[in-house]
C-alpha cells in the first residue's frame, strides 16, 4: 500500500472522473484537473467564486462547479481548454445543480425548491420544471440515464414525475401513498422506483416504471420510521433501515420482507467477528491473553494491525439520544452493499463508532468494527468486496472477508481522514482531509 | 400374703377355721381391709347371719357347698365323714379347697393384669385428652388465622377495586389525550397543509414576479454549442416522440420481466427437479416397507392400493413435468403431500416405536449400562495409559542405548547382519576373483612363455643386429657417414618401437574400455618375429600408473574391494593382467604397424 504525496483541496471538492483517468480537486476558487496515474496537472481552471459544487459530466469530458452563493454555474472542457460556459440563475437563487445522465445538460434546483431548471448546453434552451419538492432525495436518475424520477408536491399532495432524460418529456405524472414523501431511488434496473414516506411514518412503496404501485411496505406504526434505504447493486433485494435500529430486507418478486438485521447492543453470535480497534500507546504488549490479536498487516500491507479479536459476549457502547430534539441520533442511517451484492454494510446512529456488515447469503451478521472513535464514511471496493472507512483520524481502516486492517496514513502533518471515495478500478482510494488529500494505492497481489 | 395362704389351710384343716376366720376378720382388720376383695366374693353377712356352719347344719352346708362347688364346675363332692358327726371327708375337702384357691389365685392375677390394664387405659386416655386439648387450640388459631386471611382479602379485594377505578380514569385519560394528541395532530396538519398552500402561493408569486421581472441575470454563455453526447440532432417533441417513449418504456418493462421470468422458470425448473427427486426418493423409502410392519390390516391394504394409484400417478406427472400444466402440477403436489403424510405418519409410528424401546430400556438397563461404559472407559484408559507409559519406557531405553556407546552384545546383534551381509557379497566375490585369479594364472604363463620366446627373438635379433652392423662397418669407408646413417637406423629402430607407447597414450580410454570388457577374452596373443623387448613392455608399464586411476573407476566394485583384502597381491596380479593386455594390444598393434 502506497500513498501518494498530500495536495490541497477546499470544501472536500475532490472527484476522479467516470473514466478513471482525472482527478479534479477544487482549491478555493480554482479548479485542478490531474491525471491519475502521474498525478501532474493537466489543467488548471479559474473560476469566478469559491466553489461549493463541482461534478463530473458522465462522459468524463466536462466539469460543473457550482457556486452557490453566486446563483452560478461555470463547465469546463476537458478537452477544449479555452471553451467555457457560466449559467447564471440570477436573483432566483441557487441551492443544487447536477449534470443530466447524458452530460450535456445542467440542472440547476432553485433557492426554496421553486423550481427546477434545465439548461441544454447543446441548444442553450431553458426548461423549467415546477414544484419540486424539498426533500432528503428529491430527484433520481435511473443507472441506464433514460429517466429521471422527481418528487413533486402539489396541493398538499405528493406526485412524481418520470421524465425521459433525452427530450425531457413527461413520461408518467402520478400521485403517491404518502403522507409526506421523503426520499425515491430507482432500482438498478430501472424498472422499480422505491419511494419511502418521512420519518413520521413507516412507508415504502414501490412503483412500476409505468406508474403503476407494485406493492407498499410497512413495518410498524406510531413511531419513527424510515431512516435510509438502498438498493442492491443486482436490484434483488431493497435494504430500508429505520428508527427502531433495524435493516429490513425486501425481495423483488414478493416485495415482502425476508429478514431483518438487528442491530443489538450486546453480541453474543460466535458466527459473527468482533475487531475492536485498540489503540496501542506505549504498552504493545497486550495484558489481556484471551484477545487475539491479528497481523496480517505483515503480510498484506506491511503495518501492524491495531485490531483485535473479541470473544463473542460483546458489548457496545450505546450513546441514548435525547427524545426531546428532532432527529434522534438513532436508528440505521448509512447503508451499502457491495458491489457483488454479497455484503451489506450499515451504521446505526446510536453506535456511532461500529460498523455492521452482513452476508446476504447466510442473512446473519459477519463482521462487526468497533472503532474508538465515531465512523465518518466507508465505502465500498467498486470491484472487490472490501470496505474501506474513516473516523476522522489519521487512520485508514480496511475490512474485507480475509481481516481487518488499520494503516496510518504516512502524510507530513497528519492527514485526518474525513471522507473517503474509491476510484472506479478499485486499485486506489483517495483521502479526503479537511484542507488535503491524499491518494492511497492499494496492492495489486492482495486479492 | 404368701404366709397368709399357706395358713389358711391349715386352719381349716384343724376344724376350726370358722373361729379362726372370725378371729381373722375381727382380730387383723387391716388385713381384712387388705382382703377386701377377697372376702367380697364370699357372702358378706358372714357376721351379720351368724356362722354359716352350725353344728346343726352340717349336712345342709355340706350340700349346700356341694352345690356351689357344682356350680362352679368343681366335681368332688364334699361328704360328711360320718353322717352324725360333725366331721368331714378331709380329702375331697381339700382338694376343694385347693381348687378354690387355684380359681381365687388365678381371679387375683387376673385382676392386677386388668388393673394394669386400667392404668395404661387411663395414661393413653389422658395422653388423648392433652391431644385433643392441643388440637383444639390449634383449630382455634387457625380459625383466627382464617378470619385474618379473610379480612386481608377484603382489604385487597377493595384495593383491586380502587385500582380498577384508577385504571378506568387512566384509561379515560389516555383516551382524552389521544383525541387531543388526534385533534392536535389534524390541527397540526390542517395548519401545516395552510402553511404549504400559502407556501405554494408565495412561491408562485415568486416566479411570476421573477418572470415578469425578467430577469436579466438570468442567463446561459455558452462559447459555443455542444453536440449532443450520442452525437444524433436533438429533435422536436411531436407525438411520435411521445409513443416512441412509451414504446421504448414499455420494452425496458417488458424486458425486464421477461427476465425475472427466465429466472423464475429456472428456479422453478430446478425446484421441481428436486421435488421430483424428493417423491421419487420417499416411494422409495415407503413403498419396501409398507408390507412388513402393516400387513395385516384391511386399512394398510387399502393404503398400499392408494400408494400404488399415486405411483403411477407420479409417473403420469413426470412424464407430463415438461409440460408444466397445472393439472400436473396439482398432481405432483397433491402426491407429494400425501406421501409426506405417509412419511411422517411413519416417523412418528418409529418415533413412538423408538421412545417405547427406550422407557423400556431406561427402566431396566440404562444405569447399568452407564456403569459398564464407564468402567469399560476407565478401564480403556487405563490400558492407554499403560501402553504409553510402556511406550515411553521403550523410548528411554532405546535413546540411552544410543546415547551410550553399544555395548558388546548389541553390537554383535547390530554387526550380525551387516556382516551376514557383507559375508555373502564377500563369497560372492570371491569367487569371482577365484576365477579371475585362474584366467590370470593362464595369462601370466602365456605371458612368460611370450617373454621367454621374446627373449630368444631378442637375443636373435641382436645376433643379427650385430652381425649387420659388422657388416654395415666393414663396407663403410668414411666413418661419419657410417655414422649418420647408423643413427639414422637407429632413431627408426627407436620410431618403431616407440610407435606403441603413443598409441598407447592416445588410445588410453579405448584400452581402458577393452582392459575393462575384454580382459580374459582377449585373442590369444599370435607372436611374431617382430615383438618388442621386455624393456620395451616395461616402459609401457611404467606408464600404467597415469591411467590406472581412471581403470579404477572404471573397473567393477568386486576389483576393488579385492585389492583392499590382499593388497600387494591384486596390485601384482593386476599390473600383471594390465601389462599382459597391454602387451597383447600393444603386439597387436605392432603387428598392425609392421604389417
Amino acid at each position: 500500500m502506497n500513498f501518494s504525496e498530500v495536495f490541497k483541496q477546499s470544501n472536500q471538492l475532490c472527484k476522479v472522473s467516470p473514466d478513471g483517468k482525472y482527478l479534479a480537486t477544487c482549491v478555493q476558487y480554482r479548479l485542478v484537473v490531474r491525471d491519475v496515474s502521474t498525478l501532474q496537472i493537466l489543467q488548471l481552471y479559474t473560476c469566478l467564486d469559491q466553489i461549493s459544487h463541482m461534478d463530473w459530466s458522465s462522459d468524463s469530458l466536462f466539469i460543473l462547479c457550482a457556486m452557490y452563493k453566486r446563483g452560478l454555474v461555470q463547465v469546463w472542457s476537458m478537452e477544449q481548454p479555452d471553451w467555457h460556459c457560466k449559467i447564471d440563475e440570477g436573483s432566483i437563487g441557487l441551492v443544487s445543480s447536477r449534470w443530466s445522465p447524458d452530460g450535456r445538460h445542467i440542472l440547476n434546483t432553485t433557492e426554496f425548491h421553486l423550481r427546477v431548471t434545465v439548461w441544454s448546453l447543446c441548444t442553450k434552451a431553458v426548461s423549467y420544471i415546477k414544484y419540486p419538492k424539498v426533500c432528503q432525495k428529491g430527484a433520481d436518475f435511473s443507472r441506464d440515464g433514460c429517466y429521471m424520477a422527481l418528487a413533486e408536491r402539489r396541493d398538499c399532495k405528493d406526485y412524481v414525475s418520470v421524465f425521459v432524460c433525452d427530450d425531457w418529456h413527461l413520461l408518467r405524472h402520478f400521485e403517491t401513498e404518502t403522507q409526506d414523501l421523503s426520499g425515491l431511488e430507482w432500482s438498478p434496473n430501472g424498472c422499480v422506483l422505491a419511494v419511502w414516506d418521512s420519518c413520521l411514518e413507516y412507508k415504502v412503496l414501490l412503483y412500476s416504471l409505468d406508474g403503476r404501485l407494485l406493492s407498499a411496505y410497512s413495518a410498524y406504526d406510531w413511531s419513527l420510521g424510515v431512516k435510509s434505504v438502498t438498493w442492491s447493486p443486482s436490484s434483488q433485494f431493497l435494504a430500508i433501515g429505520s428508527y427502531d435500529e433495524k435493516v429490513r430486507i425486501l425481495n423483488h418478486i414478493t416485495w415482502k420482507k425476508i429478514t431483518q438485521f438487528e442491530h443489538v447492543a450486546s453480541i453474543n453470535s460466535t458466527k459473527a467477528v468482533v475487531y475492536k480497534e485498540v489503540e496501542k500507546r506505549t504498552a504493545v504488549g497486550s495484558d489481556d491473553l484471551s484477545l487475539h490479536n491479528i497481523t496480517i498487516g505483515t503480510t498484506l500491507f506491511n503495518t501492524q494491525s491495531k485490531y483485535e479479536i473479541c470473544p463473542p459476549p460483546v458489548q457496545i457502547p450505546v450513546v441514548k439520544p435525547d427524545p426531546d430534539r428532532a432527529n434522534p441520533k438513532i436508528g440505521v442511517s448509512t447503508l451499502a452493499f457491495s458491489s457483488d451484492s454479497r455484503y451489506l454494510a450499515t451504521k446505526n446512529d446510536n453506535m456511532a463508532s461500529v460498523v455492521w456488515v452482513w452476508d446476504m447469503q447466510k442473512m446473519s451478521l459477519v463482521a462487526v468494527l468497533q472503532q474508538t472513535s465515531a465512523v465518518r464514511c466507508f465505502q465500498w471496493d467498486p470491484r472487490r468486496p472490501r470496505l474501506a472507512l474513516c473516523t476522522g483520524n489519521t487512520k485508514l481502516y480496511l475490512w474485507s472477508p480475509a481481516g481487518c486492517v488499520s494503516v496510518q496514513v504516512p502524510a507530513e502533518g497528519g492527514l485526518q481522514v474525513q471522507s473517503l471515495s474509491w476510484h472506479c478500478s478499485g486499485d486506489s482510494l483517495i483521502l479526503l482531509g479537511k484542507e488535503q488529500l491524499c491518494l492511497c494505492y492499494m496492492d495489486q497481489e492482495d486479492k | 400374703m404368701g404366709e397368709w395362704w399357706t395358713t389358711g389351710p391349715i386352719g381349716t384343716s384343724v376344724g376350726n377355721y370358722e373361729i379362726s376366720n372370725i378371729s381373722h376378720v375381727t382380730m387383723s382388720p387391716s388385713r381384712q381391709n387388705n382382703l377386701a376383695s377377697m372376702y367380697s366374693s364370699l357372702p358378706l353377712s358372714y357376721n351379720v347371719l351368724g356362722a354359716f356352719c352350725t353344728e346343726d347344719n352340717i349336712p345342709q352346708c355340706v350340700s349346700y357347698i356341694n352345690q356351689e362347688l357344682d356350680a362352679l364346675g368343681l366335681s368332688t363332692c364334699i361328704e360328711a365323714s360320718t353322717p352324725r358327726a360333725a366331721g368331714l371327708n378331709s380329702v375331697p375337702a381339700l382338694n376343694a379347697m385347693y381348687e378354690l384357691m387355684q380359681i381365687h389365685r388365678r381371679h387375683m392375677s387376673s385382676l392386677e393384669e386388668l388393673e394394669r390394664e386400667q392404668l395404661k387405659k387411663s395414661s393413653t386416655l389422658d395422653h388423648v385428652q392433652m391431644n385433643n386439648s392441643r388440637l383444639k387450640d390449634q383449630l382455634e388459631l387457625s380459625m383466627r388465622e382464617k378470619s385474618g386471611l379473610h379480612e386481608t382479602e377484603r382489604q385487597l379485594q377493595l384495593k383491586i377495586k380502587t385500582l380498577q377505578s384508577c385504571l378506568k380514569t387512566e384509561k379515560d385519560e389516555v383516551q382524552k389525550l389521544q383525541s387531543i394528541i388526534a385533534s392536535r395532530a389534524s390541527q397540526y396538519s390542517h395548519d401545516a397543509k395552510r402553511k404549504e398552500r400559502e407556501a405554494a402561493k408565495l412561491k408562485e408569486r415568486l416566479s411570476q414576479l421573477l418572470v415578469d421581472r425578467k430577469d436579466k441575470k438570468l442567463a446561459i454563455d455558452v462559447l459555443n454549442c455542444l453536440g449532443r453526447s450520442d452525437g444524433k440532432r436533438s429533435h422536436w417533441r411531436t407525438a411520435k416522440a411521445t409513443v416512441g417513449h412509451e414504446g421504448e418504456m414499455y420494452k425496458s418493462l417488458l424486458n425486464d420481466y421477461e427476465a425475472s421470468q427466465r429466472t423464475l422458470v429456472l428456479e422453478n425448473a430446478e425446484l421441481k427437479k428436486v421435488l421430483q427427486q424428493m417423491k421419487k426418493e420417499m416411494i422409495h423409502i415407503l413403498s419396501p416397507r409398507k408390507p412388513s410392519p402393516r400387513g395385516a390390516t384391511a386399512d394398510d391394504s387399502q393404503e398400499q392400493a392408494n400408494s400404488d394409484g399415486e405411483e403411477k400417478a407420479g409417473d403420469c406427472s413426470r412424464e407430463t413435468l415438461d409440460q408444466s400444466c397445472e393439472h400436473a402440477r396439482e398432481q405432483l403436489a397433491n402426491s407429494i403431500r400425501q406421501q409426506w403424510r405417509k412419511l411422517r405418519n411413519h416417523m412418528e409410528k418409529l418415533d413412538s416405536q423408538a421412545s417405547l424401546v427406550q422407557t423400556q430400556l431406561e427402566c431396566n438397563q440404562e444405569l447399568i449400562l452407564r456403569e459398564t461404559h464407564e468402567d469399560e472407559m476407565e478401564r480403556m484408559r487405563r490400558e492407554v495409559q499403560q501402553c504409553k507409559e510402556f511406550i515411553h519406557a521403550q523410548q528411554q531405553l532405546l535413546q540411552q542405548q544410543l546415547n551410550t556407546s553399544f555395548d558388546d552384545e548389541t553390537a554383535a546383534l547390530l554387526n550380525d547382519c551387516y556382516t551376514l551381509e557383507e559375508k555373502e557379497r564377500l563369497k560372492e566375490e570371491w569367487r569371482l576373483f577365484e576365477e579371475q585369479k585362474i584366467n590370470f594364472e593362464r595369462e601370466r604363463k602365456n605371458f612368460t612363455e611370450a617373454a621367454i620366446r621374446l627373449g630368444r627373438e631378442k637375443k636373435a635379433f641382436e645376433e643379427d643386429r650385430a652381425s649387420w652392423l659388422k657388416n654395415q662397418f666393414l663396407n663403410m669407408t668414411p666413418f661419419t657417414d657410417r655414422r649418420r646413417c647408423s643413427s639414422s637406423d637407429g632413431q627408426s629402430a627407436l620410431s618403431i618401437k616407440s610407435e606403441p607407447e603413443m598409441r598407447m597414450s592416445s588410445t588410453k580410454t579405448p584400452l581402458v574400455k577393452s582392459s575393462t570388457y575384454t580382459p580374459f577374452s582377449t585373442p590369444k596373443p599370435s607372436l611374431s618375429a617382430t615383438v618388442p623387448s621386455t624393456t620395451e613392455l616395461y616402459r609401457s608399464l611404467r606408464l600404467m600408473p597415469d591411467s590406472s586411476s581412471s581403470r579404477h573407476s572404471n573397473r567393477g566394485r568386486w576389483q576393488e574391494s579385492s585389492s583392499i583384502e590382499d593388497g600387494d597381491v591384486g596390485v601384482k596380479s593386476k599390473n600383471r593382467v594390465r601389462s599382459g593386455d597391454l602387451s597383447i594390444f600393444s603386439l597387436g598393434e605392432d603387428e598392425n604397424s609392421l604389417a
